[in-house]
């Protein structure tokens, strides 16, 4: 792993101000996914902010919802009452996702920003992956593809968005709430993410420095229940590599 | 960050070398199997790397180092994590249990010994991570968290595909599921908890 300096902000705005400030930095959640692309050399960051011990962990009802903390831990989301109660799809999504560690590590405002676990994109010995390295081409295009893109994919990208939380939320018409240097935005989650295009390495709507700091998801019993069906066929196993199913 | 000059000399010969610059390291406080450490830590160095390399409590082990075999779990305040994927400077603060610290006074934990008892392994590699999961895991079904197979609403049993979806992070090679899965279910039974 390339050397890096840690630091843990005070609070929100000093996390935001950091990031903002330095370019090369990154927000540090659980780790599950960050700290393993590191360990892989494709991710590099010069700085890491550890953001996990903002008081940003609450799940709490609002007026019209519920609203999610971004450094609650996945665990605690998919059995949170209000969670299973009212939006089991979410629970279910998260259960079927990830094994129990990484569920006990991974922070909402990560688990959203996980990245494709395309072969090519994850292994930098290849040295085609326009979203390692913009303009490098797309070695999966004539690669082993059977776990990319049908839909979105274009001729620069063929990567998948792997999370099955954001799935989830995406049928339940959720929001993003972000911290900027200088304010705070709310971002649909059917415009937060974007399909490749000319740009695969810009995957978000995130702009340097922002910090996601919530979830918002509005009671709506109908989209709730239909939806736990829409979404099965989407949330894959975790078990991928396991045999315990046998 | 980029590469250094540095001048090593071995037996007599010195040698001009490139080296990768060091970050600073960061103090922290861990509390591992009862005991606290004082530790300056360079930031990218795992709790795996930590408790293998540093500290030579090597009862963890490393499998894949990628978060997905389950051989380096270890327990951070009483919860189960995979501790290649968690650095060890962010755990500041916390209190880290692994397999050399599960036994109390010289007796076996209910859980090593139901593993012995039940022949849950083969090879072994994977065992302390089965054992510090499966201790985690118990907790967790006593405090009612949920699972991919628990029916919402209804009573859940803790049937043997609980056992096995709740034990998923964990891989075997061998294949020793039948016997882990007995060995939990022993512990369980035992502890009352049904």
């Amino acid at each position: 792993m390339i050397p890096f300096t840690y630091v843990r902000p005070k609070d929100t705005a000093d996390a935001v101000a950091l990031g903002t400030r330095e370019p090369a930095s990154r927000f540090l959640g659980g780790g599950t996914n960050l700290v393993d692309l590191m360990k892989m050399g494709v991710e590099h960051p010069a700085h890491l902010i550890d953001v996990t011990r903002l008081p940003l962990a609450a799940i709490e009802r609002t007026a019209d919802g519920i609203r999610i903390g971004a450094m609650t831990r996945n665990t605690e989301v998919a059995a949170h009452p209000l969670v299973v109660g009212g939006y089991p799809l979410l629970s279910q999504a998260l259960l079927s996702g990830a094994s129990p560690q990484i569920r006990n590590m991974a922070t909402t405002g990560g688990n959203l920003l996980q990245r494709t676990r395309c072969f090519y994109f994850y292994d930098p010995s290849y040295k085609e992956c326009n979203k390692r390295v913009p303009g490098s081409g797309c070695a999966a295009l004539n690669g082993y593809n059977r776990i990319h893109a049908i839909l979105g994919a274009s001729e620069r990208c063929i990567a998948t968005y792997p999370g099955d939380m954001a799935v989830a939320l995406t049928a339940l018409d959720a929001r993003v709430i972000v911290q900027g240097a200088q304010r705070e935005r709310t971002i649909p989650i059917n415009t937060f993410y974007r399909l490749p295009g000319e740009t695969p390495h810009i995957e978000n709507d995130l702009k340097a420095g922002e910090l996601i700091t919530a979830l918002e998801t509005r009671s709506r019993p109908l989209t709730a229940a239909r939806s736990t069906s829409r979404c099965g066929i989407a949330i894959h196993s975790h078990s991928a590599w396991c045999r315990w199913r046998q | 960050m980029g590469a250094t000059a540095a001048a090593l000399t071995i037996s007599g010969t010195t040698v001009e070398m490139a080296v990768a610059a060091v970050a600073a390291t960061v103090h922290c406080s861990l509390t591992i199997n009862g005991d606290l450490h004082d530790l300056d830590l360079e930031p990218r160095v795992t709790l795996l790397d930590l408790l293998r390399e540093r500290l030579y409590l090597t009862g963890t082990k490393k499998g894949c180092d990628h978060g997905q075999c389950g051989a380096c779990t270890v327990l951070i305040n009483g919860t189960r994590v995979n501790s290649c994927l968690a650095l060890a400077v962010t755990q500041d603060g916390n209190q880290i249990t692994t397999i050399e610290g599960l036994a109390a006074n010289g007796n076996l934990h209910p859980m090593q010994a139901a593993f012995i008892e039940r022949d849950g392994f083969q090879c072994g590699f994977c065992t302390s991570g089965q054992i510090c999961s499966a201790v985690a895991m118990l907790d967790e079904w006593k405090r009612g968290m949920p699972s991919a197979v628990t029916t919402h609403g209804a009573a859940a049993d803790f049937s043997d595909a609980e056992i096995r979806e709740r034990m998923a992070g964990n891989i075997c090679r061998c294949g020793a599921y039948p016997n882990i899965v007995a060995a939990v279910r022993d512990v369980h039974q035992g502890s009352g908890a049904q």
